[in-house]
């Protein structure tokens, strides 16, 4: 019953997690199991790759989940990525130990430079690991519902909620910025070791973290699913479409929103703490607005208010974008340029709306197309 | 920003003196430039004493050091103010005399120029030409005899900054002495309050208790930084408890004009921010609070309008001054062409959509600021001031205003008006708000709609053009210029509240000097932290900002 509801109805949902689950059977053993001199060996490299691309579909997903389904865009989801990262980045930072340049086992290493003398009282606990992991889904998740809690009481909605969430990020950058907040400023977290008693290096590691980004993301698509999927995600997709009239229908509008708000930063926060493991650092750049507003592009280019088309859009972006840098580092924000403009101009639906355009459509997708109770709506303001 | 200069406690409004006078004080060495400013000779000197001028000159060679004091003693009797650059070049050893006795000054490059003539010695004959020596005896000597004839200089600045030194430098008995009697000659009433000061410092080391009462009585409230250090030492160690009471007294009253101008620094600073807050927020106040249309894009109009000024910089290198002025009307053109291109190639399939437009107008920023990188590679460029721009404007020691900060402002608010005056007086302005009102009204009594928005848009785009030549003499120009100012400026708009340009206005105003006034307890960076966050609450309270559009314009 449950399974019908939530992947038999989904044809590209089915397909997309099909393919996701096939690189996650065929990675690790292309990587770990093929002779390293056979054509066929995946190196390393291309499985951090793609275990970032993992996180980043997850992130992308709890984009669509606010952003497609509710209406609500966060110019801010990098900033609960980053926490989470954060949250993660600590706990390896205690792993370090005295093995940091200083040798210091109390301190991590850029407290030392700065001579500091005590560990600053939020850092304790990040010695185990599933206060991190709490902290990981916590802070993210308190962030979002103080700042949800505010901004959805008094009722700011639309283009002004996405630029307070911008300012939100950016704000959040600057602080990070700073030395004294005790987060390693400029430089941020890096230089780690080992994460559960495994060294971060090893190849056996990587593909353990591929794995568990992989497994989280198709935990979270079906968690997504089983929310759209329920009364719940109607009355989400009703807030997207007619906000005021599902006020009136006596729908308690700010709830709905702050909760689905407060659950895509965890998944967003989830993303952060598997990412930072697989690429070995994390700095407050992390936070940068461009970060944030590019993952909405990812959303927007795979086809919003789909979901999967969320984990297309940013496998197709960042497979891109690796490619360009690769090759010509210069011509990628043109690319990234042009793909907001066009893909907002010719591709509403994105590149998911491109298949299903003959194909009986999904009724997220449909509301989205047809909906002009939320242009009418939305030039109100 | 430049520091205020302990220097000067007048008010001086030219800026020619004022690099004039820093040069005297800072150094001896380079007195050319006061000479070629100050060429006119004293009005006393007569033919008969300029002859005599000339006599003493060749007199300098000769004889033995004694002798030489002597004649310099007269040279600077005749007070003759050439003779400030002669001496001051033969207290630092590079006057020169040859066989005949006729005098050249040794210059930085090496070269020799003519004492009194100032033309070029030609390589050839320098050879001729031997250093006149002078000893220790002498130099002190010489000192004294500079002073003298700066105190005795035509020019008041000259003289103030001659007492100036004596502030910084300290009086000796010799010194105290000649101030004593400058100050019965002297008729400026600058250079007769510095002299007080200069007294006054003195007096506070002297043994006659009266006399150390009534000094510290003169400096009560004085604001030169060496009163103020002087008075502590007296209010910190003195013996006597009522001398102490005073300084602290007098010191007390110092201290709280100090603080009554940095506020007034302060307020400065904080309209200065504002005026460049407003400049960037007031093109976003017309494309964003007008016509409903979020364009990320802005920032990079300014960046146009940044380099334009720029290019136009480098058309016109020896035109500095109005190159500034031409950039103004060239970067409201391009930044506004540019803006009506996106306007019909983009926005124009997005209006009612705003979230879609934001995205848009964002992919259009970054194939910008990639343009510009590409054009005009990644690195800053620096865009130079021109004269009449830069220095700053000394009120006291410890308020001084710059040119340019002040400039921008007055630019700021005169763009304001003008936007003002285009949107309530020209028929563009009542079509533009006649559309932003109500459309389809607007179409049915006439005005082609279309051809309004991209003309708005492009008047939004010009001016954050216009914004960018502004920003341009404050900053370096390079491709993320605009990135930094876009989420300000919409802070400001949002702030102020939208379609509201009285309320960008004070927005804007009220940012900037918020920000100044936390930055000094919280530091730059968690000022600006602090600013967002509690906008942010703001906007909680009031989501339409602090001026909501009201009637039926207000639509929802």
């Amino acid at each position: 019953m449950l399974t019908k509801r939530l992947l038999l109805n989904d044809r590209g949902g089915l397909i997309v997690l099909g393919l996701v689950a096939l690189i996650m059977l065929v990675v690790p053993v292309l990587n770990l199991w093929v002779p390293s001199d056979s054509a066929l060996h995946l190196s390393t490299y291309t499985v951090t790759l793609l275990g970032k691309f993992l996180c980043y579909a997850l992130l992308a997903l709890s984009v669509d989940l606010i952003w497609g389904y509710c209406g609500i865009l966060s110019l801010g989801q990098g900033a609960f990525f980053s926490l989470g990262g954060y949250a993660m980045g600590m706990y390896l930072m205690r792993q370090i130990g005295n093995r940091g340049q200083y040798g210091n086992a109390e301190l991590p290493d850029f407290m030392v430079f700065l001579n500091w003398e005590h560990l600053p009282w939020y850092w304790f606990g990040f010695d185990n690991f599933w206060f991190a992991m709490l902290m990981v889904m916590l802070v993210p998740g308190l962030l979002a519902f103080v700042f949800g809690w505010l901004a959805f009481r008094s009722r700011v909605t639309g283009v002004y909620f996405s630029i307070i969430t911008q300012a939100l990020t950016y704000a959040l950058m600057l602080a990070f910025f700073r030395n004294e907040m005790g987060f390693g400023g400029n430089n941020g977290l890096t230089d780690f070791k080992d994460i559960l008693g495994f060294s971060i290096t090893a190849d056996g590691t990587r593909i353990g973290l591929f794995l568990a980004s992989g497994f989280a993301l198709i935990f979270a698509y079906l968690a997504c699913r089983y929310i759209v999927t329920s009364r719940l995600g109607r009355i989400a997709i009703s807030i997207r479409d007619a906000e005021t009239r599902t006020r009136f229908c006596g729908y308690k509008v700010e709830s709905y929103k702050l909760w689905l708000f407060v659950f895509s930063s965890v998944l967003a926060g989830i993303a952060g703490a598997l990412y930072v493991p697989q690429v070995g650092i994390i700095n407050p750049g992390e936070f940068s607005p461009l970060n944030s507003i590019e993952l909405v592009v990812w959303v927007a280019t795979g086809g919003r208010g789909t979901l999967y088309g969320a984990i297309v859009g940013a496998f197709s972006v960042n497979y891109s974008k690796t490619l360009f840098t690769s090759f010509s580092p210069e011509s990628w924000l043109f690319v990234l340029g042009a793909l907001f403009v066009l893909v907002t101009l010719v591709l509403p639906k994105g590149l998911v709306g491109l298949f299903a355009r003959n194909k009986k459509t999904e009724s997220a997708h449909e509301s989205l197309e047809a909906n002009p109770t939320e242009k009418k709506e939305v030039t109100a303001e | 920003m430049a520091k205020p200069t302990p220097f000067t406690t007048g008010h001086y409004f030219s800026l020619r003196h004022l690099t004039l006078f820093m040069f005297l004080v800072l150094s001896l060495i380079n007195y050319s430039h006061a000479q070629t400013a100050e060429a006119v000779t004293d009005t006393a000197t007569t033919a008969e004493s300029a002859q005599n001028f000339e006599q003493l000159l060749e007199q300098i060679p000769q004889g033995s050091l004694a002798d030489r004091a002597d004649t310099l003693k007269k040279l600077a009797a005749l007070n003759d103010s050439r003779s400030i650059e002669i001496i001051a070049a033969l207290q630092q050893g590079k006057l020169l005399a040859n066989s005949a006795n006729k005098l050249a000054i040794a210059q930085e490059d090496g070269s020799l120029n003519e004492a009194l003539g100032k033309n070029k010695i030609a390589r050839e004959q320098t050879d001729d030409y031997t250093k006149i020596p002078v000893n220790n005896s002498l130099r002190n000597q010489l000192s004294s005899l500079l002073a003298q004839l700066n105190l005795n200089h035509a020019d008041e600045k000259v003289r103030l900054s001659a007492v100036k030194r004596f502030i910084n430098d300290g009086l000796d008995e010799d010194s105290a002495a000649l101030l004593q009697q400058q100050i019965a000659l002297e008729k400026d009433s600058d250079v007769i309050d510095a002299i007080k000061v200069a007294m006054a410092i003195y007096g506070l080391r002297s043994d006659d208790e009266t006399l150390r009462r009534e000094s510290i009585k003169n400096l009560h409230g004085s604001l030169e930084p060496e009163a103020r250090t002087a008075l502590n030492e007296l209010a910190s160690d003195s013996s006597n408890e009522e001398i102490r009471r005073e300084a602290e007294f007098a010191l007390q009253a110092i201290d709280n004009k100090i603080s009554y101008y940095r506020f007034g620094e302060n307020v400065f600073f904080g309209l200065s921010l504002g005026s460049v807050l407003l400049l960037s927020a007031i093109g976003l106040a017309i494309t964003f609070g007008v016509m409903g249309v979020i364009n990320m894009a802005h920032g990079e109009m300014m960046m146009i309008g940044a380099y334009t000024t720029w290019v136009i910089q480098q058309l016109f290198p020896n035109q500095l001054a109005y190159s500034l002025l031409m950039a103004i009307p060239a970067a409201f053109l391009m930044a506004g062409i540019v803006g009506v291109i996106i306007e019909r190639s983009v926005i124009r399939f997005l209006y009612g959509r705003p979230l879609e437009t934001l995205l848009a107008t964002f992919g259009v920023s970054l194939i910008l600021q990639q343009a510009a990188r590409s054009i005009f590679s990644p690195l800053n460029r620096a865009v130079s001031l021109p004269e009449w721009m830069s220095g700053s404007l000394v009120i006291n020691p410890v308020l001084s205003l710059t040119y340019n900060r002040l400039f921008i402002l007055l630019f700021g608010i005169a763009v304001f008006c003008l936007l003002l005056a285009i949107l309530k007086k020209t028929s563009l302005g009542l079509k533009v708000r006649a559309v932003s009102q109500n459309r389809t009204m607007a179409r049915a009594v006439g005005v082609r709609a279309n051809w309004v928005d991209a003309l708005t848009f492009g008047l939004g785009s010009g001016i954050a053009g216009v914004a960018g030549v502004a920003l341009s003499q404050l900053t370096n120009v390079g491709p993320n210029l605009g990135q930094a100012y876009i989420i300000d400026s919409f802070m400001v708009v949002v702030f102020g509240g939208v379609g509201n340009l009285w309320g960008t206005l004070v927005g804007a105003m009220g940012l900037g000097i918020i920000n100044k006034f936390l930055e000094p307890y919280a530091g730059a960076v968690l000022a600006k932290v602090l600013v967002l966050v509690l906008l942010i609450l703001f906007i909680q309270k009031k989501p339409k900002g602090l001026f909501p559009q009201k009637g039926r314009a207000a639509a929802d």
